[in-house]
């Protein structure tokens, strides 16, 4: 059964005049919804910066790495924390050398805190990526490259900084977050 | 398969065949959109669909709101803050939702007053009538949650009185109240349950009861205007099409409400700061400090004017205006189906409904008048009255003496009074809107500074800005005797002449230095002239040997104001090196001010006058304030000032050491 209006074509404008006035309408709190959720999307990553760690004297010239905090001034959103840890790097030297190794302790493969096993290797417990203490790839391991490293400055009065940045996980290819 | 329709071909007809044989969704829209209206569409009947449309904006800026709001007495005024001054359209997004709030209030009167005059209510649609109003009553507790998400100032104080009349219902009372605030005191818990109220319990109840009603209005059809004098006509296009406008013009209502003030600003050639364009964000809540520009939002501000009525009655009062009295009101509209039976019960009805909007128009005119009425009141009128009020204090006796005993005049003025009164009380809550509107403002700034919103949360920020705190501070502790006012502003005279103390207005500057310095001034109600230090001896010195111009030319005047104030950390900073050691040396040579004064390594002994070291700058105004009667400063010679830093062993301080610092910064003009 179908029912005709009077006036058909008076009835056609009717319809694509309701249509537009209605979707019209439901569009501005959409619109200003997806405008608002996309704010996200203009927010750069803080650009990478060398962040003072430690002293040399704390890193044992053994070859071990050692687990440090990465502290900085934080903005998250509306909140500022001032000196806050916001990540951790493993530092290791060889035996009488200045040169300090700094890994960040993020796994490569999915993003889960990489752990140091012992004096041995490093291992996710997430899946088990295994890394050597230099942060190459030990076989058979689900992550896609070897542990990323971070530039890092050793100053003249011994003081130890990190170029601390994030890398995207899951890929071949270390490439910095922006 | 599906069987082939005649004349339709293309893939997307075969879709729509296919989803209908298996969904049936064609006999579903038709039956939606195909609904006879008697004697046609007409726009009075749009009003429920237009708060459907409504409705239907609030769940969708509500959900995008959110993504981004976090309940938290920390977290609450912080992250709306962050939604309106920093996420890009993050203010269109609040202001659409706050002024929709608004206009759903507005369209249900409007869908109310329009079911109750064309008898909609009446049998067999009953219970949808009743269904309807438990949907008002939900859209005004969605209205009253939201109203406190914020968690600004104005939200806060306003949510309080709500709750605090919650807690006035017979023997449920109590718990009621904190079951809603979670707790005996406002916190955490009280963001949460509101918020689950506001966007979980609430709207989902006026979903259910929503569809009710729809399902309700369908089976019974459209209830016509009566007579019916014109054709029938279809719901689609015909009535919908007059929805779609309604529900165009309501949006389109509530844009211009947002954008209009910023239109302005733009065609005044001004830059708009969109974070201040739309719904308002007051200053965080803070329960320590007062609020008196409290109101509810405009469409309680009925109920706010109506418990005056019972101003004095105490609880009993309130009780009854809160609760009693629209309890009773709402129960007659319950019963409206059921009077509507009755030959004069729809003539009862209407009447009823629109005398109940009609009170509420007046009671909120009543309310508006009281808190605008300075605006429109012609005070030249009054001024007499208010002069005589502020001398007599309303005291009968007091003011027959003041106009020479002409009783019929002292009647006349006496009259005048309420209005006097009613002028101040309105002046003071514009005066208290301003503050408001002025803190609201401060804040968002304090909080958009690079460091961001200590974790704490912005009210440590706003606790510690010099800026706001710094004048209630001087209000509360310093004004009784100090004022704090530039002379060359028209009112100084007046309240120069009440105040007690030296005037600290620009203290530390050279102004202010060369004012002490002035024989006219020293003496005067801005310095020493209502201490004990009148008659002291630097009146005497400024009156007496500085006036000698053989020793002090003005030069060396000038030398010793500018090294004041380059010791306040005030001065200008153009003042060249040569002119203050000069003026250092004045200071320190025991011919001229290091007489009686101490400055740096000068050899005159701490007690005899203040020391001069640092004078002016924070720390020797902490020191000073922290304990006026240490030798560096006034010791045994200190005139009333009380040692606000120094208590006694086990006691509290007037002032703590940060509030010290607070009142310091701000009168040295550093926040």
């Amino acid at each position: 059964m179908t029912i005709e209006t009077s006036d058909s074509r008076r009835g056609f404008f009717a319809k694509v005049a309701a249509v537009a006035c209605g979707g019209l309408a439901t569009l501005v709190p959409v619109a200003a919804g997806v405008w608002a959720l996309l704010d996200p999307l203009r927010r750069k990553a803080v650009a990478a910066a060398f962040l003072p760690v430690t002293e040399l004297s704390a890193i044992p010239d053994d070859g071990v790495p050692r687990q440090f905090a990465v502290i900085a001034d934080r903005v998250d959103a509306w909140t500022g924390y001032p000196s806050e840890p916001i990540g951790a790097v493993y530092l290791r030297r060889e035996k009488g050398s200045r040169k300090v190794e700094a890994l960040t302790a993020t796994c490569p493969h999915a993003g889960c805190f990489v752990e140091l096993e012992g004096t041995r290797c490093f291992r996710c417990p997430c899946h088990n990526s295994t890394f050597s203490l230099d942060g190459g790839i030990v076989q058979p391991s689900p992550s896609p490259r070897p542990m990323d490293s971070l530039e890092c400055r050793v100053g003249e009065t011994g003081e130890v900084a990190v170029k601390w940045q994030n890398f995207y996980t899951g890929v071949a290819e270390k490439v910095a977050n922006s | 398969m599906s069987k082939p329709r005649e004349g339709r071909a293309g893939p997307l007809h075969w879709l729509g065949d296919f989803l209908d044989d298996r969904t049936g969704w064609r006999g579903l829209i038709h039956e939606a959109l195909y609904e006879r209206v008697p004697g046609g569409a007409r726009w009075r009947y749009v009003w429920g669909s237009t708060l459907v449309f409504a409705f239907m904006t609030q769940v969708i800026t509500g959900l995008f709101l959110w993504a981004s709001y976090s309940a938290s007495a920390q977290t609450a005024w912080e992250s709306v803050w962050y939604i309106q001054h920093e996420m890009t359209g993050g203010w269109l997004l609040r202001g659409i939702h706050h002024f929709m709030a608004h206009a759903m209030v507005v369209l249900l009167a409007l869908h109310l007053l329009q079911v109750v005059i064309d008898g909609a209510y009446k049998a067999p649609r009953e219970v949808n009538f009743w269904l309807g109003l438990v949907l008002m009553m939900l859209v005004l507790g969605m209205a009253l949650t939201g109203y406190l998400l914020p968690w600004d100032q104005k939200g806060y104080w306003a949510t309080r009185v709500a709750t605090n009349l919650a807690g006035l219902v017979p023997f449920i009372g109590p718990a009621l109240q904190k079951i809603v605030v979670g707790g005996p005191d406002y916190g955490h818990h009280t963001l949460t349950r509101f918020f689950a109220l506001h966007a979980g319990f609430l709207p989902a109840t006026l979903v259910a009861f929503l569809v009710v009603h729809l399902a309700l209005f369908r089976k019974h059809g459209l209830h016509a205007k009566q007579p019916i004098t014109r054709p029938d006509g279809m719901f689609w296009p015909d009535q919908l099409l007059k929805d779609t406008v309604a529900m165009l013009a309501v949006m389109a209502v509530v844009l211009g409400v947002i954008l209009v003030p910023a239109v302005r600003t733009m065609l005044a050639g001004g830059q708009v700061d969109w974070g201040h364009v739309g719904a308002e964000l007051g200053a965080p809540a803070d329960p320590s400090q007062p609020y008196a520009a409290a109101r509810p939002e405009w469409y309680f501000l009925f109920l706010f004017q109506f418990l005056k009525v019972f101003e004095g009655w105490g609880a009993t009062g309130e009780f009854l205006g809160a609760i009693v009295v629209p309890g009773l009101i709402m129960g007659v509209m319950f019963l409206m189906p059921i009077l509507g039976n009755w030959k004069l019960g729809h003539r009862f009805n209407v009447a009823f409904t629109l005398g109940i909007m009609a009170g509420v128009a007046v009671l909120t005119g009543l309310a508006l008048n009281e808190d605008y009425y300075a605006l429109w009141a012609d005070k030249q009128q009054v001024a007499e009255a208010a002069k005589l009020f502020d001398e007599t204090g309303g005291d009968e006796a007091k003011l027959l003496a003041a106009v020479g005993g002409d009783r019929a005049k002292a009647a006349e003025i006496a009259g005048q009074f309420d209005s006097v009164e009613k002028i101040r009380r309105s002046e003071a809550f514009l005066a208290a809107v301003q503050t408001a509107r002025a803190d609201g403002e401060r804040a968002a700034e304090l909080a958009g500074r690079p460091e961001r919103i200590p974790p704490g949360g912005a009210l440590e920020l706003v606790r510690r800005d010099p800026l706001s705190q710094g004048p209630r501070l001087f209000a509360q502790h310093c004004a009784s005797c100090h004022s704090h006012v530039d002379p060359a502003a028209p009112e100084a005279a007046t309240i120069l002449a009440r105040s007690s103390a030296a005037n600290l207005h620009g203290f530390g500057t050279a102004a202010w230095m060369k004012g002490l310095l002035d024989p006219e001034q020293v003496a005067g109600p801005a310095y020493f002239g209502n201490t004990a230090h009148k008659d002291g001896d630097m009146v005497s010195f400024v009156q007496g040997d500085l006036q000698d111009a053989d020793a002090w030319k003005p030069a060396d005047i000038e030398a010793v104001i500018a090294a004041m104030a380059a010791e306040s950390g005030l001065g200008d900073p153009k003042t060249s090196p040569a002119v203050i050691d000069l003026g250092r040396d004045h200071v320190s040579n025991e011919e001229r001010c290091g007489g009686c004064h101490r400055f740096r390594d000068n050899g005159t002994d701490l007690g005899i006058a203040c020391d001069l070291t640092g004078w002016g700058g924070r720390e020797w105004l902490v020191g000073l304030i922290t304990d006026p009667t240490h030798e560096r400063f006034y010791g045994d010679t200190n005139d009333r000032m009380p040692s606000f830093g120094k208590a006694a062993e086990g006691s509290v301080p007037r002032l703590t050491s940060d509030q010290i610092g607070l009142v310091v910064d701000w009168l040295r003009g550093e926040w």
